[in-house]
């Protein structure tokens, strides 16, 4: 299966991290920077991933990568009922219920 | 001015089916429909800060028995992030399987014989359910939406097809054997009205005799065959007048407007997604060896394939359109074992068949399942029920020996579904009731006593007798002639007798009288 | 103060009562953490009914567990069910878990005292403490100083004396680090060993709870309590395996220590110099000790500093303002998001977070992810080589004594320099432990490192019980 498409950020990055990246990655994360932070942060960003150059520039192609430092698989339950939890204590904590309901506002898009 | 050009629909299909687990994929919350919102939740499926999944054994169970009946490459496999914001997403991303899917390259026959391929059938996590709220409840005019984790976590496996369907008809009979293939391996209970079978059809449209791929639309979460077959249909006719009027496909997703008839872009502001998907790292390899594999294939049953061709196999010669529908349904209402008996037990496979298909279906859910459960019972030769006390087979036997006639046979039968059930309804267990129904007393009681011979004679001498022209121009006339004719005689003979003669043996009567 | 062993034998054999020592821990709290905040949270009234039960456990003749009466402080990303775990963030300032960690199950099951909820860099992302949305913790042995992190409010906790036993989380060195600069013990144990399952993940692959104490045995015995598989956890490890309290064997007379320069090169001389006189004692007490170079470390951090973020930005996503926690209204769904998660992180929190996401998106995923997994991969191997010819290995904890408050918080890079030493433990998932020896030139402590390889958690601590014996008497605070 292939890679999901490229949003049309091309670049082998690194030092090549523009201003217009962290725009956009703050989107994907859905956070505000001010143009002041915007600022800051490709600085530090560019400088973390500097070093991350000597990472990238390794053949590690012999290598695969590792997943888990432990190797354990097929760990698996029962399909057994467990006790869920109280409704009432679990929206207690919701910023704002309605019909037994988390509510949200609307939401603009369809699901992905 | 374009020239008529033909065009070729081109169709794959994503199937998104539920799997009927005790509980949800990665927690013990239990995997229930309809139920009072958020009170199957639990940390894991409410994504709550500090929790982890933890796999379903009976999940992967029934992912392998797909990939069985669907003759994939059961493979180790792994999971992944599918990292995306959306309410219905308790963690704002989905555990899915994408590099490494637990099944691949597997295939799909249809009831015709066309082969469709599987590109792969993977195990991932349901989302929560949103009620948009506002003025028509769809999203575009809601006002703000409510969620029900409930559903969040739910197992569910993915089934995609290789784009190898050429019409909404294919679409169509892919689906309906699918949906035979979850219900037969146990791994769904195929009610698609409740959302446990959901379709996403991929459209595109190409000039006959091209090899490549036009652009393609995705229509998603269509719930019904009828659905998908309307949706199929509208949307290749829309891509072939927007290429014809010189415009181009916007590759999109659309959603089907089942009241407006019609699909509608889904266009928003966003491009396309980045999931950024890496390996789950909360989770472990899953490796079925080759022990468990066949542990899988030895425990499933027969598939509807199989139980199709284990019907064609007891006709006496090769099936019929109308025999091959017949036998789809009977295998498709799960009447087949049924009817299976009956014929081994040496009575008619036209009239098991027909009775089957058409009088036990039309009696709806509740007939169904009073017939499969009298031939559960008498299949588990319960203390007490023999096969000769299952009284739907009383009837079929009673119509196959001549005792009683078609229309007779069919009257009984919902008579019996009737009785039986209004038995159960006051309180009755259903084997007693099953029991306890005594079909030849009915017959009795309904006048259903089968014509003898001698009475038939009568009764065609007498019309005859009635109809002097006509039967001269009968004896005379050719086989056409005669066919239109023997529809008049065959009337009139069935009102004589108040329906209790038997068509097969009119035919012969009349037959013989002509010489 | 006593022992946490020494308490809980008291307790047990009647001779104190728990309530006594809680009274005296939570009024050690009151005198002191005005000024060195390591609680967010103190539990005066549940930690006394606790003391209660087990009081009356030991009045019936039940068994109050091997913690009993003990006091610990919990690191604040722990999910204590009906007290607030905010994990140093806004995002989740009030919030009110509704279950329990299974760690804090099993303390309470061997009797020990939750004391308070501690202070730590927000989401665990920091080594200074500093980025608390709650303020800095102080190091208790000098106030104007860091205490390290991200685990910096346990770790002082144990330093002040309010608790003799803490839990803190390490991801890449944030309950070592901290321990070193504080002068307490610290540890690491084998990736897996200790429940994740309700600890509020940052980085999944490398997060583990470890145990804070004031000496090594105090540490192995809050270690046998946590070590254990839970069906909750599916990285969460089956092992049968002794408690590490008692060793198996005693002394390391003929254990190959290797001293490992890449884990001391490029740390300040007054460290460097504890190391080697560490070296040299365990030299002394019986052991081989010769140096051994494991160059692949160097690329740790680089490594660390995409997986842990990557992981982080996924692990962070659902803090959306949808089902608990802060919420800033907006007009739509996704703007609330978008201005909940802006006003309720932190400025490391966002830049990590920033980071992850691309580290993992479309088209830089292979250069950057997936290279670090493979980094990782020969972190491991490298490791493996090196245990093939010794049994552990010994290096600095941190690169310097602790630092000023306020000193690098503007210099991320000059931050996470902090983990050198303690990473390379974090990618392979092995076991490692901090413990003070000596002091630097400014009188403040030194923690010395030892490594283990995975689930050899009893050779661990019984090598470290070797340097701790050895160790120069702990200086006074400044």
């Amino acid at each position: 299966m292939s890679r999901p498409e490229e949003t049309g950020h091309s670049g082998s990055g690194g030092p090549g991290l523009s201003r217009d990246d962290v725009v956009h990655v703050a989107n994907l994360a859905r956070l505000t920077l001010s143009e002041g932070e915007v600022d800051l942060f490709t600085a530090q960003l560019r400088t973390v991933l500097e070093h991350a150059a000597d990472v990238a520039a390794l053949d590690l192609s012999h290598l695969a990568p590792m997943a888990h430092p432990i190797p354990v698989e097929n760990v698996l339950r029962p399909d057994e009922p467990r006790p869920s939890l109280d409704r009432s204590e679990v929206l207690a904590a919701a910023p704002s219920v309605e019909d037994h309901r988390f509510r949200v506002p609307r939401i603009g898009t369809e699901s992905p | 001015m374009s020239e008529d050009v033909a065009w070729e629909t081109v169709i794959g299909l994503e199937v998104h089916c539920e799997l009927a687990t005790q509980t949800k994929l990665f927690c013990g919350c239990r995997n229930a429909f309809g139920e009072e919102p958020n009170t199957n939740i639990c940390p894991v499926c409410l994504g709550l800060p500090g929790s982890l999944p933890v796999l379903n054994a009976q999940a992967v169970e029934l992912a392998m028995r797909i990939g069985t009946a669907l003759h994939c490459e059961i493979r180790p496999s792994s999971f992944a992030r599918k990292n995306y914001f959306y309410p219905d997403q308790a963690k704002d991303y989905q555990i899915s399987q994408y590099d490494e899917p637990i099944n691949a390259s597997g295939s799909l026959e249809l009831p015709d014989g066309t082969t469709v391929g599987v590109t792969r059938a993977h195990l991932e996590e349901d989302t929560g359910k949103l009620t948009h709220v506002g003025a028509s409840g769809r999203i575009n005019s809601a006002h703000h939406a409510l969620v029900d984790y409930n559903r969040s976590g739910v197992p569910l496996v993915e089934i995609v097809s290789e784009p190898d369907m050429r019409s909404s008809i294919e679409a169509r009979s892919y689906a309906s054997e699918l949906r035979g293939i979850l219900v037969a391996t146990d791994a769904s209970d195929g009610r698609m009205e409740e959302g446990s079978m959901r379709i996403d059809a991929n459209v595109s449209v190409r000039p006959v005799g091209t090899t490549t791929f036009g652009t393609r639309c995705e229509i998603k979460n269509l719930n019904s065959l009828r659905s998908l077959g309307r949706a199929i249909e509208y949307e290749v006719a829309r891509q072939i007048a927007l290429i014809e009027g010189g415009g181009s496909v916007d590759q999109e997703t659309r959603h089907w407007d089942e009241a407006a008839g019609r699909t509608e872009s889904m266009r928003s502001k966003e491009e396309a997604n980045d999931y950024r998907y890496f390996p789950e790292p909360d989770l472990v390899p899953l490796v079925p060896d080759a022990a468990w594999q066949e542990r899988v294939r030895v425990a499933m049953g027969p598939m509807p394939a199989d139980r199709r061709a284990g019907l064609v196999a007891l006709l006496p010669g090769p099936a019929t359109q109308a025999q091959s529908d017949q036998i789809r349904a009977v295998v498709d209402l799960g009447l087949d074992g049924w009817v299976s008996t009956m014929v081994t037990g040496g009575l008619r496979i036209d009239v098991a068949l027909a009775r089957a298909a058409n009088e036990v279906a039309a009696e709806g859910e509740k007939g169904l399942e009073l017939v499969r459960a009298a031939n559960d019972l008498a299949t588990k030769a319960d203390k007490g029920f023999e096969i000769s006390s299952n009284p739907f087979t009383t009837i079929v036997a009673m119509e196959s020996g001549g005792e009683l006639s078609a229309t007779q046979s069919k009257a009984l039968l919902s008579a019996s579904v009737q009785a039986i059930s209004a038995s159960i309804e006051a309180g009755q267990p259903m084997a007693a009731a099953l029991t306890g129904y005594d079909s030849r007393a009915q017959a009795k009681e309904l006048g259903f006593e089968a014509l003898g011979a001698d009475a038939l004679s009568k009764v065609v001498a007498q019309v005859i007798a009635e109809h002097p022209e006509e039967w001269k121009r009968y004896v005379a006339g050719d086989e056409g002639v005669k066919k239109k004719l023997s529809g008049l005689f065959t009337g009139q003979i069935m009102r004589a007798t108040s329906g209790k003669a038997n068509g097969a043996e009119v035919a012969a009567e009349l037959a013989r009288l002509a010489g | 103060m006593s022992t946490a062993r020494e308490m809980a034998a008291a307790v047990r054999a009647g001779e104190r009562t728990a309530r006594e020592i809680t009274e005296g821990a939570l009024a050690a709290v009151a005198a002191r953490d005005g000024e060195v905040h390591a609680f967010l949270t103190v539990l005066a009234d549940e930690a006394l009914a606790q003391a209660d039960a087990v009081d009356a456990a030991v009045a019936q003749g039940r068994d109050p567990g091997p913690l009993a009466g003990v006091p610990v402080a919990l690191k604040d990303n722990l999910c204590t069910r009906g007290i607030p775990t905010t994990c140093g963030s806004r995002i989740l300032e009030g919030w009110r878990p509704p279950y329990d960690a299974t760690v804090v199950r099993l303390l309470r099951d061997a009797g020990a005292i939750a004391l308070g909820k501690t202070n730590m860099d927000e989401f665990a992302m920091g080594s200074s403490t500093e980025n608390s949305a709650y303020g800095p913790t102080r190091n208790p042995h000098c106030l104007g100083r860091v205490p390290g992190g991200s685990s910096g409010g346990s770790a002082a906790a144990v330093a002040a004396g309010f608790a003799p036993l803490g839990l803190g989380s390490d991801t890449g060195g944030s309950i070592r680090q901290p321990a070193a600069l504080c002068g307490v013990v610290g540890m690491k144990p084998t990736y897996g060993r200790v429940s994740r399952y309700g600890l509020v993940a940052f980085a999944s692959s490398l997060d583990q709870i470890g145990p804070f104490a004031a000496d090594v045995d105090d540490a192995a015995l809050l270690f046998d309590v946590i070590a254990a598989h839970d069906p909750c956890d599916t990285t969460s490890l089956r092992i049968e395996s002794p408690p590490t309290v008692r060793p198996s064997g005693s002394g390391v007379e003929g254990v190959r220590v290797g001293l490992c320069p890449d884990l001391i090169e490029g740390c300040a001389p007054d460290v460097v110099a504890r190391v080697h006189e560490a070296a040299e004692a365990l030299a002394a007490a019986g052991a081989k000790v010769e140096e051994i170079r494991v160059p692949e470390f160097g690329y740790g951090l680089s490594a660390y500093y995409l997986i842990a973020p990557a992981e982080a930005s996924s692990n962070l996503a659902r803090y959306d303002g949808v089902r608990y926690g802060l919420r800033v209204d907006a007009e739509d769904a996704g703007a609330m998001n978008t201005a909940t998660r802006t006003a309720g992180f932190g400025a490391e929190v966002k830049r990590r977070i920033m980071l992850g996401t691309y580290a993992l998106s479309a088209g830089y995923y292979d250069a950057y992810y997936a290279q670090a997994q493979r980094v990782r991969t020969m972190v491991v191997q490298a490791f493996e080589r090196a245990y093939t010819s010794v049994d552990v290995l010994l290096g600095a904890t941190a690169p310097t004594t602790a630092f000023k408050l306020g000193d690098k918080v503007d210099d991320p890079m000059a931050m996470y320099m902090n983990d050198v030493c303690t990473i390379p433990s974090n990618l392979a998932g092995h076991p490692a432990l901090s413990l003070p020896f000596g002091t630097g030139d400014d009188g403040l402590p030194v923690g010395v490192q030892v490594l283990a390889p995975a689930l050899a958690e009893g050779l661990l601590f019984q090598v470290a019980r070797a340097v701790e014996a050895a160790a120069p008497e702990a200086g006074g605070s400044a």
